[in-house]
């Protein structure tokens, strides 16, 4: 039996086509949304002498952490700073907060919803997996198409593959909340509201600030690919690298993507412990 | 008017809980239901009515339904069948604005595993019902406060739920539910997951807190003896249905059937049996009548010794045959011959305590109240009559 070809990669290209013709407004709002957030964060970000911002982090960094977290910031920020990849790591975090930030406006609320409905979880949970597992290069062809070349499709790319699991640990910890709580709040005549903020959040933070830490290293991992559509900073010098086939300076920019990882995945871990 | 009552009050789990209702009315057992329509019957057309100020305890077993019972009374589980009114008014057709408001204002809640809320300290614990009411902090915090120091834990405000032993974390739990001063408390096996010897100090306090507040206490327990220490009724049940409502007493002596015969055959009778329960009615003698009559009167009823008390039956002391014939003899009044160091005992003592007094004593043992009025005498037969089950006892017989 020879059957044809199911045409998904036409309908697919059909829909792509549909949505740029129609919805091109709402992309182009979403476009200068982004590229809003990203400028003005790295005008911040270079706005500050790097000496003075190598010195903020390291004082945060002892604060919430240990002085050995403090040492290991000013050193790893100074080392960027020597091999002249100062500007382009700070648009690298511009690129990797406005990713998060936006992964959290929307994940937090759509983990809280999925909590409260078993049907909504159901109908969200393959949409996730779905996001998580097809691989990264297939969904910046649209978003170029939609948000053409540059710093946005990457911003995009990056949410699609860094919110799931705000969302899924979000819907997590308000269900890990005891029932046995829940029908103490709901004896003393709680509304769903007063319930939500006065009991399954504040209980929920700690594994909530846990997806937004990995949403925070998945979005770090995204910055080579979406480099590959014209997205600039750390990871465009290890694309050009790789490219140039330049083992040494590939190392030096994939360093700074290690240093600033650590950076940030220890302090969104001690963010949790203090709010404990 | 009863405070709470509860008319046909049902609860099936189960796929379609209505279509069990016809087998219910048909008489149809827990097993029976279970076998033909898969589905459980958490609770079987309860009747009871509770009074004001009462402790009302509900006992039975695990899986007897009572724990579903206590939450029908506040729609935590919704009804599948009945009525539950709340002076009056049934709660089962109110909204949810109203049941809330309900919720809020009228019943308080402890719970079995404390449910204290980690995230918050014992005082934020305790405001927890007043916060949802939206009363300002202020207000709030003195009502916390006052809550606070009625189950003895000030000082401990600022502390965390954990840092309590089990003990403190059920009065925090108590205090919470006590904090908006509600008309009816609903307590969930709440001194089960304590220690025994600190349980027995919870049910006491308990007892003269309601003693103070004239709160109405829904207890639910599967310990018989704390459903015969601390309730005034008790309702006990049975594969969800109540199998007999009544007084401690009784539930003991005339117990309903062969469960509750078997039920409380265990019962530790030292120790729920009290003195009124097995005193007697003593002879008694005013003071201005002399020695002549008295030994009349000790004569004519074929007895040794007669009570002497003043006219409101205030107990003064013990006047002997022998003592009574002395006085005649030398002419002294009664007063001056009788014994006035009297055993007493008030009329709550358990029969175990009553054990070390009637040991070391040859009279009988009078019980009074607390204005001194003599209401009965214990003698030893009759303690140890009770004690083997046999409560015909008649005056005298072991005198």
């Amino acid at each position: 039996m020879n059957l044809p070809k199911i045409p998904l990669a036409e309908w697919i290209e059909w829909i792509e086509d549909w949505l740029k013709l129609n919805f091109d407004p709402v992309f182009k709002f979403i476009k200068s949304t982004i590229e809003g957030m990203v400028n003005g964060l790295e005008f911040v970000l270079l706005g500050v002498p790097a000496v003075a911002l190598i010195v903020i982090f390291a004082a945060i960094a002892w604060y919430l952490g240990k002085w050995r977290m403090g040492v290991f910031t000013l050193v790893g920020l100074f080392i960027i700073q020597n091999l002249g990849l100062w500007d382009k790591t700070m648009l690298t975090l511009a690129l990797v907060l406005t990713a998060t930030i936006i992964s959290v406006v929307f994940g937090v609320p759509i983990g809280i919803l999925s909590a409260r409905s078993d049907r909504l979880q159901k109908v969200i949970q393959p949409i996730l997996d779905f996001m998580q597992t097809m691989p990264a290069f297939v969904y910046l062809l649209p978003t170029v198409t939609f948000f053409s070349l540059g710093v946005v499709p990457g911003v995009i790319s990056s949410i699609i593959f860094a919110i799931p699991p705000t969302i899924r640990l979000t819907n997590l910890g308000i269900r890990q909340v005891p029932s046995e709580l829940i029908e103490a709040a709901d004896a003393f005549g709680s509304t769903p509201g007063q319930k939500l903020i006065k009991l399954q959040l504040p209980l929920a933070v700690p594994t909530i600030m846990a997806g937004i830490n990995q949403t925070i290293m998945l979005a770090l991992s995204m910055v080579v690919i979406s480099s590959m559509i014209g997205a600039q900073g750390v990871g465009a010098d290890v694309y050009r690298a790789v490219t140039q086939n330049k083992t040494g300076v590939g190392f030096e920019a994939g360093l700074a993507i290690v240093i600033l990882a650590i950076i940030l995945d220890r302090l969104a871990q001690n963010i949790v412990k203090k709010s404990k | 008017m009863a405070i709470l009552e509860a008319k046909r009050l049902t609860k099936i789990f189960g796929s379609d809980p209505k279509k069990v209702i016809p087998l219910l009315d048909k008489g149809l057992s827990k097993e029976k239901i279970l076998a033909e329509t898969n589905m459980t019957v958490g609770v079987n057309q309860a009747d009871f009515a509770i009074e004001e100020g009462q402790i009302f305890v509900i006992m039975g077993l695990s899986g007897s339904g009572k724990s579903t019972l206590v939450r029908l009374l506040n729609r935590l589980i919704e009804p599948t069948l009945g009525e539950v009114l709340f002076r009056g008014k049934d709660i089962l057709s109110m909204s949810a604005e109203e049941l809330r408001q309900f919720r809020r204002k009228n019943v308080g809640m402890v719970f079995q595993k404390f449910a204290l809320f980690p995230h918050r300290t014992v005082i934020q614990n305790i405001e927890f019902g007043l916060e949802v009411q939206g009363i300002n902090k202020k207000e709030r915090r003195e009502m916390a406060m006052q809550a606070l120091e009625l189950v003895g834990l000030k000082g401990w405000e600022n502390s965390y739920p954990e840092q309590l032993s089990g003990g403190m974390q059920q009065r925090v739990g108590l205090a919470r539910g006590l904090a908006n001063d509600p008309d009816v408390l609903l307590m969930d096996e709440a001194f089960s997951a304590l220690d025994p010897l600190i349980r027995k100090d919870m049910q006491d306090e308990l007892v003269e807190l309601q003693a103070k507040m004239k709160k109405t206490i829904v207890f639910i327990t599967h310990d018989l003896n704390e459903a015969l220490r601390i309730g005034d009724k008790i309702a006990l049940m049975r594969d969800g249905s109540i199998v007999q409502i009544g007084t401690p007493e009784e539930i003991l002596m005339q117990p309903a059937n062969k469960y509750v015969e078997r039920f409380v055959e265990d019962v530790d009778l030292s120790k729920v049996l009290t003195a009124s329960h097995v005193m007697i009615k003593p002879e008694t003698i005013t003071l201005e009548r002399g020695p002549r009559v008295a030994l009349q009167l000790m004569r004519s009823r074929g007895i040794s010794n007669l009570y002497v008390v003043d006219k409101s039956m205030k107990l003064l002391g013990v006047i002997t045959a022998e003592d009574a014939a002395e006085a005649i003899k030398t002419g002294q009044s009664l007063e001056e011959v009788m014994l006035k160091d009297v055993p007493t005992l008030s009329p709550d003592t358990v029969i175990n305590e009553i054990f070390d007094t009637i040991s070391n004593t040859k009279v009988p043992i009078s019980i009074i109240d607390d204005n001194g009025r003599l209401k009965g005498i214990v003698v030893r037969g009759a303690v140890l009559a009770a004690l083997s089950g046999n409560n015909d006892l008649e005056a005298g017989d072991s005198v």
